[in-house]
């Protein structure tokens, strides 16, 4: 077997120095009636094999090399430059593990200080973690973390909060036995309300999350909620979903929340059918305390040089067991870093530019959808680089026949809103290609034609 | 050198990325809506690319050496996983494209969870679960959701051995239970008589590692697991160690209701500096039902699907389906092992460990004189008499060129150092590292003040870890450039 270098010779040695004639007697302690199962598992491939066998399952798969991609919710296909994945596919960083000692470790550990740094930058807040799982969990996450600032329960969410971030919300917290409040929407005849969710806030309110841009895409001016909630003894979570529009929006926290969250996909790391990715978590500096996972600090070294530790670790489950701030005990690391490299190759113009070419893609392709017979846009403006459109035929039709003609029309709606059945949510990026923009609006003309 | 902070690196004016021309006309949004000020740092690719190829030669890994941190399964991260992990098959298909063009990823989930499930003895799994800690909320949630379907909502207490992972009580917390330390008897075993006090039918389950952080195969765990469904709680499996006995004994045939599997350890994924894992959870028959949704699913035309149509599920543990590329990675990994291989992995595993215990129990306390599995746990206490603590020695450990053990784990045993080879690794390799710890012991006793004062090779001595804590700095402060408010 090639992974294992041990020799007959040098196996026989090592029995020998242990004392037993046979590897099987080291097992000996196990039940004999449970010793050695029979176990049934395809046979064992080669390298060659294998990358033949994977190659072919890869091909059953339709993917974005050959499909113009007009679907977002949460996920969005912006480029990656080259130099990210060059850097991330380094061994000294993906074969590395929690820099535990940390003489041993300062490259991980300047990268997550580089994160955290750039978390606080783009959300406008005083301090961050070195990441938690994703956009989904840093929210549960951030609720869990406002109702032990608050000592409060009651929990209020958006109804255009993602409808993954919502089921993750309530997994969360039904092992509490709670379940959010949540504000409704409605579809009118003029476009989709979304009734704010700090209308809902009381003084048993524990914190409002509201995501921005929501996820159909819309920006809203933010003006009095922070106040609102704070007023009430609440905390305001804003979640991003699409972490490129914080190259142009206004940041969470000049919006005044008390923790901001969002999923860094957006920021160098490849779609991947949903993951690996990394959640940003961000907060005012008076409760870092009760911030969840890996936090990073800079301190000095027995001759005064600069280095950087893993700190404030009696927050975690290592130290306090069942009284720590979550269980989680590790960062995404290594998507941390594909976003540190990602902001460092694009800066400030690059990021602004990607934001602001996502949303103009979106304006025109709104705009010619718009113009078509049977559909409209829904999602109010302004959006970002998102919008509902309510179309002539169920989403799933569309859907399938749009991939027939190479297009990915965009996210079903009626998954999780069952009222907007005819509902399709489209993004757009950089990516997005006038040809591909002129292209999923012929299809949708068919398709509008045919129903 | 001291490397800058991209912060330090930065100039206003440099750019590491350029976009083609827009197509279609620029559309401003409300200056209301819009920052002003967007503080990165500015910097060229060459910069970029130098700032992190050279932070990368500040670390360590696997592939620079020997990283025998008990507990986290250190193996080769075979170079194949990631070549296949980043065919744009898999690496670049959107989660909410219509199932009809991603059957290649959903038969490769399906598979996957039937191969996790034979491997260790279960009926069903879910790959949804984001780490190892993530794994075992997703699967004490199963188990409240079990006691509560039954009615038995006064099942409040989870029992933990005092040996177990932090992330096993802290979990627990989360899910609302209260938890209760058992303690472990002089073998390195749960104190069965203790644990017998504890059972009564306020018990929701019994969180166990088997083997355990000691090392230690538990030698009542047949018992113990018939003790506990007496009572009518669960066993919940911490899988953190199943590197130890893949082949060797099913987790389910011992007794477990429930096991969480770290990709990361077993299946050779990469630990990326901390970072992504993936928790699969594994169920007999009695938990099934309650698994999160959507779950990946053959229908009866033999195509594969999502499926979110179970009533009694505790719902999503995270968005979209569990860390793909990770799970990519594992799957190629048991594919490439098949079961003869699998087999050799513990077989290896087990023999490399017991193999250094040898070399070392003569020179270091080993508090439980025992045949171990995978990994071994020693004692730094008497190398503590000469006022040298494991802390030093690992660090010392640096000097010699190897990642230091696990220290200060598991909690019961003083000045723990917890050494788990793999079975990756060389003889020549263990016999450095044997040589290079009893080296240090030999310095403990004849120079301690070179071992208290290590590591001298590195860049950087001992870093001050509680003026971190006390005046913490997280984050840089930039000097803004003018040129950002573009």
């Amino acid at each position: 077997m090639g992974f294992i270098p041990i020799s007959e010779s040098e196996r026989r040695e090592m029995l020998a120095r242990i004392g037993v004639a046979d590897s099987r007697a080291l097992f000996e302690v196990i039940p004999e009636a449970v010793r050695f199962p029979s176990l049934t598992l395809p046979e064992r491939l080669t390298e060659i094999e294998a990358l033949a066998h994977l190659r072919a399952l890869a091909s059953e798969n339709r993917d974005l090399t050959q499909l113009a991609c007009f679907v977002g919710a949460g996920v969005y296909n912006h480029y990656v430059p080259s130099a990210v994945d060059a850097i991330l596919s380094r061994g000294e960083f993906y074969t590395a593990y929690t820099p535990y000692q940390a003489e041993m470790s300062q490259g991980t550990l300047q990268y997550m200080f580089e994160f955290q740094s750039l978390v606080c930058e783009l959300t406008g807040l005083d301090v961050a973690n070195a990441s938690v799982y994703d956009g989904s969990t840093a929210t549960a996450e951030a609720v869990l973390m406002a109702q032990r600032l608050t000592g409060r329960e009651r929990v209020v969410v958006s109804g255009a909060l993602h409808p993954e971030y919502r089921e993750v919300l309530c997994t969360y917290l039904e092992g509490l036995g709670l379940t959010p409040v949540e504000a409704g929407l409605e579809l009118r005849s003029d476009g989709l309300d979304v009734r704010p969710a700090e209308e809902l806030v009381d003084e048993k309110t524990a914190c409002v999350v509201i995501q921005q841009p929501d996820f159909f895409g819309q920006v809203r001016d933010l003006s009095g909620v922070a106040e609102r909630c704070h007023a009430a003894g609440a905390l305001l979570i804003i979640a991003v979903a699409e972490a490129a529009s914080l190259g142009l929006l206004k940041s969470p926290g000049e919006w005044g929340a008390d923790i901001a969250v969002a999923e860094g996909q957006s920021l160098g790391m490849p779609i991947a059918f949903g993951g690996p990715y990394a959640g940003l978590m961000a907060t005012r500096s008076d409760y870092v305390r009760q911030l969840p996972g890996r936090i990073v600090g800079e301190t000095v070294d027995a001759t005064g040089k600069r280095g950087f530790v893993l700190t404030l670790q009696a927050r975690e489950q290592h130290i306090r067991r069942e009284k720590a701030t979550s269980n989680i005990c590790t960062s995404q690391t290594l998507l941390a870093l594909a976003a540190t490299v990602y902001l460092a190759l694009l800066g400030p113009r690059g990021l602004r530019a990607v934001a602001q070419r996502s949303h103009d893609n979106a304006v025109y392709l709104a705009d010619r959808i718009a113009a078509l017979p049977g559909y409209r846009v829904v999602t109010r403006r302004p959006f970002f680089n998102e919008f509902a459109v309510i179309g002539p035929a169920p989403a799933p039709a569309v859907r399938e026949q749009a991939l027939a003609a190479g297009y990915l029309a965009g996210y079903d709606l009626g998954r999780s809103y069952p009222a907007l059945a005819n509902g399709l949510l489209l993004a757009c990026t950089e990516l997005s290609s006038r040809a591909q923009m002129d292209g999923l609006v012929e299809v949708l003309r068919q398709v509008g034609r045919a129903a | 050198m001291t490397e800058p902070l991209l912060s330090e690196l930065s100039r206003p004016g440099r750019e590491g990325h350029e976009l083609p021309c827009g197509e279609v006309p620029s559309d401003a949004l409300p200056e209301a809506l819009t920052r002003a000020r967007l503080p990165l740092p500015e910097v060229g690719e060459l910069d970029v690319v130098r700032h992190f190829t050279r932070l990368s030669q500040k670390n360590y890994a696997i592939d620079l050496g020997f990283y025998p941190l008990g507990s986290c399964t250190m193996k080769y991260n075979p170079k194949i996983n990631e070549v296949v992990a980043r065919l744009p098959g898999f690496a670049a298909i959107h989660p909410y494209q219509p199932e009809s063009s991603i059957q290649g990823a959903l038969k490769l989930l399906y598979e996957l969870q039937a191969m996790l499930a034979e491997i260790t003895g279960f009926t069903a799994a879910t790959l949804q679960p984001a780490a190892g800690a993530h794994g075992e909320l997703c699967g004490m949630l199963l188990i409240r959701a079990y006691h509560q379907k039954r009615g038995e909502r006064q099942r409040t207490r989870v029992l933990i051995p005092d040996s177990a992972h932090g992330t096993n009580p802290a979990t627990a917390a989360m899910c609302g239970f209260t938890t209760v330390s058992v303690p472990t008897d002089e073998r390195g075993n749960v104190d069965m008589r203790r644990l017998r006090e504890h059972l009564d039918d306020t018990v929701a389950a019994m969180m166990l590692t088997n083997p355990n952080t000691l090392g230690l195969f538990e030698e009542h765990v047949l018992e113990m697991a018939e003790a506990v469904h007496r009572a009518g709680g669960l066993m919940y499996g911490d899988g953190a160690n199943l590197n130890a006995i893949l082949g060797a004994v099913k987790p389910a045939h011992v007794g477990f209701d429930v096991l969480h599997i770290n990709t990361h350890k077993t299946f050779s994924t990469p630990h990326g500096g901390g970072g992504p894992g993936a928790g699969p959870v594994v169920v007999g028959e009695a938990l099934e039902p309650f698994l999160p949704t959507p779950r990946v699913v053959r229908r009866a035309d033999g195509s594969y699907g999502l499926d979110s149509s179970y009533p009694d599920s505790i719902g999503r543990m995270r968005e979209f389906y569990g860390h793909f590329g990770v799970l990519v990675r594992a799957y190629t990994y048991i594919r490439m092992h098949g079961a003869e291989g699998l087999r050799q992995i513990s077989d290896v595993a087990v023999l490399n460990a017991n193999y250094l215990r040898v070399l070392l129990q003569a020179v270091y306390d080993l508090p439980y004189q025992r045949t171990c599995m995978h990994e071994f746990v020693l004692s730094g206490r008497r190398q503590k008499q000469q006022g040298v603590r494991t802390l030093d020695i690992a660090k010392r450990l640096i000097d010699y060129g190897f990642y230091p053990p696990t220290v200060y784990f598991p909690l019961i045993v003083e000045e723990a150092i917890m050494i788990e080879p793999t079975e990756s690794e060389t003889k020549d390799t263990l016999d450095a590292f044997a040589r290079a710890m009893i080296e240090i012991a030999r310095e403990v006793e004849q120079d301690p003040e070179l071992v208290r004062t290590a590591p001298h090779t590195r860049e950087l001595h001992r870093l001050d870890e509680v003026r971190a804590a006390r005046k913490p700095v997280l984050r840089w402060t930039l000097n803004e450039a003018p040129a950002n408010a573009t």
